[in-house]
């Protein structure tokens, strides 16, 4: 991803041989995955039963893509996730900088965060249910829960960060609060909390797929458990695919955000500074 | 504090006050409950994340030193990194039958990747002078991975089993949810059912303290192992 294009031709002619070599070995990799699932039941090593051909799951894959029904529970699924990595991120930026920025409040609330932020989140989902019932907003509890510590740690970091004399010029120029927040706290917590809700979004989904496992709301976590039920092993094995695609989906887009918000920063640039 | 004062004073039907969720603590995991639940509940999870770091740091170390193979299995590994653990128990539950070795199983499919992905990393990016100057002193394979590529991938490693720890904890809950027999997971789950809710808080609390521990226990660990590294950066610092 560097771009140098002038100064260096004879690297970057040798460079697409290597990205090729890579991306062949890659998919044959995948190829060399899918062909050892389709051999595993055809070979009788597992189950048919159990484990379908991955012919089979991935026909199946391609007639859901054209059921509506299948995009209502990927939407229901993403808006859930959207929603807690949204409410977390937000909690998480406000409170974090609030508390990072004060020391006495910093100091007065480590022992508590210590103590909440390694409970598993999945040991809400019973309370979940009991507040909300069988409903989203059980399932964005938990969401929320486990993704706002990700975010949070990071947003203490961050602003812990600021350059003490930065602050002090900062401070002796008469900025007023907001301005020292705008042009100072945030630019410097920034990769931070990008990391943080980079981390977040992972945990989001996994966490929205479990209470849908877990709760029965609707997206494809439900579709699974209904699946499992009723024995319908493929359908199980397409949500699974898809799950995973979602997750793929989840992590290059939030690559690619970093990459756009950070494009001043020096990890993304990527430059020496001596 | 604020809990408690707050609680005595609007006694609500979800959120009781901390004496009464202590009491149940007491009397609910204080007794025969402990070796029914708890034991197999740490058992299962000790053992899940044991055979995760180990398989994790062996199939890492030797995909991260074979660049072909590196280069042949990274996509896959980055799928099955992108599943949500959870939606893999229906399937390992399936495949494997219901019991204990499926719970196991089950923790070890979702914490392996943080361990195996960064190990791959950290002994990728072993400093290449190090190893060309380690092998024309002639050291011999195993030296050479005993006392370059895994010390200096350790920092790494140490960051995917922090990160395992916590898929472990909350998969061994799932699968216990999931499949209804012993546990904490089912505990929870049951007193939730039966409207037993200071039991049900107690059983919450008792999962936060087994988190709190893992964390305490691979802060020690991390310290010892990583003391060289966290000297370095000290220096580096000052």
């Amino acid at each position: 991803m560097t771009s140098a294009p002038v100064a260096q031709p004879r690297i970057r002619s040798r460079r697409p041989a290597r990205g090729l070599r890579k991306f062949v070995l890659g998919v044959a990799g995948l190829l060399g995955f899918l062909l050892t699932w389709e051999l595993l039941p055809a070979l009788g090593i597992v189950d048919a039963r159990f484990l379908p051909p991955a012919t089979t799951v991935l026909a199946q894959l391609a007639t859901e893509f054209q059921d509506l029904e299948f995009w209502r529970n990927v939407g229901r699924t993403m808006t859930t996730w959207f929603l807690g990595l949204l409410i977390a991120t937000l909690g998480a930026v406000a409170i974090g900088t609030v508390i990072g920025l004060v020391p006495y409040l910093r100091r007065l609330t480590h022992t508590t965060v210590e103590f909440l932020r390694p409970i598993p989140s999945v040991a809400l989902i019973p309370l979940a249910i009991l507040m909300f019932g069988f409903q989203m907003p059980a399932a964005l509890l938990i969401v929320v829960y486990a993704s706002f510590w990700q975010v949070f740690v990071q947003v203490l970091y961050g602003v812990a960060d600021v350059d003490t004399v930065a602050r002090d010029t900062a401070k002796s120029f008469g900025l007023t609060r907001a301005s020292r927040f705008r042009n100072l706290v945030l630019p410097t917590a920034l990769p931070y909390i990008m990391t943080g809700v980079r981390l977040g979004a992972a945990v989001a989904l996994i966490l929205t797929v479990t209470a849908e496992l877990l709760i029965a709301v609707p997206g494809i976590g439900r579709v699974i458990v209904f699946a499992r039920g009723a024995g319908d092993v493929p359908t199980v094995y397409v949500y699974v695919v898809v799950a995973g695609l979602l997750g793929l989906i989840v992590n290059l887009i939030f690559r690619l955000i970093e990459r756009r918000v950070l494009s001043w920063h020096q990890s993304v640039r990527g430059e020496d500074v001596a | 504090m604020i809990w408690g004062i707050w609680g005595t004073i609007s006694p609500q039907k979800f959120f009781p006050g901390p004496i009464a969720i202590i009491q149940a603590f007491i009397e609910t995991w204080i007794g025969p409950a402990f070796t029914a639940d708890v034991v197999p509940s740490v058992v299962r999870l000790v053992v899940g994340i044991v055979v995760s770091i180990l398989v994790g740091i062996v199939a890492g170390t030797v995909i991260g030193l074979v660049r072909w193979l590196r280069e042949l299995l990274e996509p896959t590994l980055e799928f099955f990194r992108a599943v949500p653990p959870p939606v893999l128990v229906p399937i390992l539950m399936l495949v494997f039958g219901p019991g204990d070795a499926t719970r196991v199983i089950v923790i070890v499919a979702g914490a392996v990747w943080p361990v195996l992905l960064n190990t791959i990393e950290g002994v990728r990016s072993t400093d290449s002078v190090m190893t060309e100057t380690a092998r024309s002193y002639a050291l011999t394979r195993v030296e050479r991975l005993r006392y370059l590529v895994l010390p200096s991938a350790s920092p790494r490693i140490m960051a995917g089993v922090r990160q395992s720890l916590s898929v472990a904890l909350i998969l061994m809950v799932i699968s216990e949810m999931f499949n209804n027999s012993s546990g904490l997971g089912y505990r929870i789950t049951y007193f939730q059912t039966n409207y037993l809710i200071a039991e049900m808080w107690s059983g919450i609390l008792l999962l936060g303290l087994m988190g709190i521990l893992l964390a305490a226990i691979f802060g020690f660990v991390e310290r010892r192992v990583l003391r060289w590294y966290h000297g370095i950066k000290e220096v580096e610092r000052a």
